[in-house]
C-alpha cells in the first residue's frame, strides 16, 4: 500500500478515536455551565468540581476503592491457578482456566445477572463488597491471561537449577518465579484496575442501588442533563488510563503483553 | 523443575483458592440463575421455587422475537464493520516500528478502557445540534444549520463500532503479528502488488483469525448495554436492555433470567455453527 493512503488511512482511523475526546475535553473546560462546542471562555472549575462536590467525590472514592481491591483479588485468584497450571501435569486443572475465562467471553449481562441473583438468593444483595468480589470475578481473566502468558516465556532450567542447588519449591517461587513473573502480575493488576475502574453493568446490577460509582453517577446524571463536570470525569479517566498502560509499556514490553513474540525485530 | 502431576496433598494447596472462587461466585451463581429461570414469579419482585416453563414461552412472541433479532442483526453489523476496518490497519500496525506500535497501543488501550457510558455520553455530545460535528461543518460551509444525528440506527452503529474497534485490534494483533513475512515479501517478489499480495496471501492465511474475531466482536457487541439507550430509539433496545429492565424495574427475576440463558444458548449455538462451518470450508 502507498504510503499516502497509509497516512491518510491512520489519520482517519486516529481521527476517529480521537473525535470524541476533542468534543469532550473541549466541553470540560467551559467557562459556564453549558455544553457548547468549540468552548465558550475557559474554566478548569469542572475538574474541581468532582473533588469539591461532596456527591462527585464520593463516586470517585467509591470507585478507586473498588478497582483497587477487586484487581488485587482477581491477581490473587488468577496468581496460584496460573501458577499450579504452569508447576503441575494436571489436565483436569484446566477446566478452572476455562472458568477464569468464561465470565468475560459471555455478554456482561449474563454474568450480571448471575450474580445478581446469587447475592439476592444468599442475602447479601447491596453490600458494597459484592461488588468487589463480582468485579474480581468479572475481570479475573485479565491477569489469567498476561500471568499465563508470563509463565510460559520463564526458562525451565532456571528453575531447575535452584532446585538442583536445594532450593525447595516455596524457595523457589519466592526467588526465582516470583521476580520473573513480577512484570506480568502488575500488568494484569493494571489491566484490571483500569476496566474495573470504568465497568458499569455488573457494578450496577450487584450495588447499584446502594453504591454509586463514576460510571453509574454518569449515567443517572444523564437523566436530568448534561453537566460539563461529566466531561471533566471523562478526561480524568481517560488520562488516568494513557497514564497506566504507558507505564505499563514504560517498564514492561507492552506488543509482547499483547501477544508478539519478542522484543528483537522492528 | 519439571512439571510433575501433584503427589501429597499440599501440592493440591495453591488451587484450592482459585478454584474455590471460581466455582462459588461464577458456577453457582450461573447455576441460580438457571434455576430462577424455572421459578415461579409471585407479586411484588418475589419468587418462588418451581419448575415452570412461562418464563420461556413468554418471550417466545413476536416482540421479544423482533428484539432478538434486532440484537443479532446489530451485533453482525458491529462484527463486520470492526473486522472490516480493523484488519487492514492492525496489519499495517504490526509492519511498523515497535516505538510507533507501542504508542498506538497504548491510545487503543486507553479507548478500550472507556465506560460505555462515557462513549455514549460522548458519541451524544458529537451528534448533538448544540455541540456537534453539524457544527463543524456549518463552519466549513457545507451544510445550512446544525442539526441533531441522534437518535438513530447510525448513531447506535457508530458508538458500538467506536467500543469495539479497539478490542477487534487486540484480538487480531497477535496473530498479525506472528505472521510470516516471508509469505506477502514471496507474493511481493513474484509481481503481487501490495494490494493484492494483501487479500491473496493475508486474508487467506488468516481466515480462522477472522472467523475467531468475528465471534468475539460478535459476542462482545451481544452485551451491549448502554450505548442503545443513549444514542438509539426504544425500538434500537437490545436484548441485554430488555434483561436488566426486567431484572431491576419490573423485578422479574425468572423473566430476566430464562432471557439470559435463552441468549447464552443463542450465542453458543451461533459459535457452533460458525466453527463447523470453518472446519467444512477448510476441508472443501
Amino acid at each position: 500500500m502507498t504510503s499516502v493512503f497509509r497516512r491518510a488511512y491512520f489519520f482517519l482511523i486516529g481521527l476517529f478515536l480521537a473525535l470524541p475526546l476533542i468534543v469532550v475535553a473541549g466541553v470540560s473546560v467551559n467557562e459556564k455551565q453549558t455544553l457548547a462546542f468549540p468552548p465558550q471562555g475557559f474554566s478548569t472549575s469542572w475538574y474541581g468540581e468532582i473533588f469539591l462536590n461532596p456527591e462527585w467525590r464520593s463516586a470517585l472514592v467509591a470507585s478507586v476503592t473498588l478497582a483497587l481491591l477487586s484487581a488485587a483479588l482477581a491477581v490473587a485468584i488468577a496468581l496460584p491457578l496460573a501458577w499450579f497450571l504452569w508447576r503441575r501435569i494436571a489436565p483436569w486443572a484446566n477446566i478452572f482456566q476455562l472458568l477464569g475465562v468464561a465470565p468475560f467471553t459471555l455478554p456482561p449481562v449474563i454474568t450480571a445477572l448471575g450474580l445478581l441473583t446469587f447475592w439476592a438468593t444468599v442475602g447479601f444483595y447491596g453490600q458494597p463488597w459484592t461488588a468487589v468480589v463480582s468485579h474480581a470475578i468479572f475481570f479475573v481473566t485479565l491477569p489469567l491471561v498476561t500471568l499465563s502468558l508470563g509463565f510460559t516465556s520463564i526458562d525451565r532450567s532456571l528453575v531447575e537449577a535452584a532446585s538442583t542447588m536445594g532450593a525447595d519449591d516455596r524457595t523457589v517461587f519466592r526467588t526465582v518465579v516470583l521476580p520473573l513473573i513480577l512484570p506480568y502480575i502488575v500488568s494484569g493488576y493494571a489491566f484490571a484496575f483500569v476496566l474495573s475502574l470504568n465497568e458499569y453493568i455488573v457494578a450496577y446490577m450487584t450495588v447499584g442501588f446502594t453504591m454509586e460509582t463514576l460510571p453509574i453517577k454518569i449515567f443517572n446524571a444523564l437523566r436530568y442533563g448534561y453537566t460539563p463536570t461529566m466531561a471533566s470525569v471523562t478526561i480524568l479517566f481517560v488520562a488516568t488510563a494513557a497514564v497506566i498502560f504507558s507505564l505499563v509499556a514504560r517498564f514492561g514490553d507492552l506488543p509482547k503483553l499483547l501477544g508478539a513474540m519478542s522484543s528483537d525485530g522492528k | 523443575m519439571r512439571r510433575e502431576p501433584p503427589q501429597t496433598l499440599g501440592d493440591y494447596l495453591p488451587i484450592l483458592f482459585p478454584a474455590g472462587m471460581l466455582t462459588i461466585f461464577f458456577v453457582v451463581p450461573f447455576g441460580t440463575m438457571i434455576a430462577v429461570s424455572f421459578f415461579q414469579r409471585q407479586q411484588g419482585g418475589f419468587y418462588t421455587p418451581a419448575f415452570v416453563y412461562d418464563n420461556y414461552a413468554r418471550f417466545l412472541s413476536a416482540f421479544f422475537g423482533g428484539v432478538l433479532g434486532f440484537s443479532l442483526m446489530l451485533a453482525i453489523a458491529v462484527a463486520l464493520c470492526c473486522v472490516v476496518l480493523a484488519l487492514p490497519f492492525t496489519y499495517l500496525l504490526t509492519r511498523m516500528a515497535r516505538r510507533v506500535q507501542v504508542v498506538w497501543l497504548v491510545a487503543l488501550l486507553s479507548v478500550l478502557s472507556l465506560s460505555e457510558v462515557i462513549i455514549g455520553f460522548a458519541w451524544s455530545t458529537l451528534f448533538s445540534r448544540t455541540a456537534g460535528i453539524t457544527n463543524i461543518l456549518v463552519a466549513l460551509g457545507l451544510m445550512g444549520e446544525a442539526k441533531a444525528l441522534t437518535p438513530s440506527f447510525s448513531a447506535v452503529l457508530t458508538g458500538m463500532v467506536y467500543q469495539a474497534f479497539p478490542y477487534t485490534v487486540l484480538v487480531l494483533f497477535p496473530a498479525l503479528v506472528r505472521l510470516d513475512p516471508t509469505l506477502t515479501e514471496a507474493a511481493r517478489t513474484l509481481g503481487a502488488s501490495p494490494l493484492r499480495a494483501f487479500f491473496t496471501v493475508v486474508v487467506p492465511a488468516l481466515r480462522n483469525t477472522i472467523t475467531a474475531t468475528l465471534i468475539m466482536v460478535f459476542i462482545f457487541a451481544l452485551g451491549s448495554y448502554l450505548l442503545p439507550q443513549l444514542l438509539g430509539r426504544p425500538q434500537h433496545w437490545t436484548l441485554s436492555v430488555l434483561i436488566t429492565d426486567q431484572a431491576i424495574y419490573q423485578s422479574n427475576m425468572p423473566f430476566a433470567a430464562a432471557m439470559a440463558v435463552f441468549l447464552v444458548l443463542v450465542t453458543l449455538g451461533l459459535v457452533a455453527l460458525t466453527v463447523i462451518a470453518g472446519r467444512k470450508g477448510e476441508a472443501a
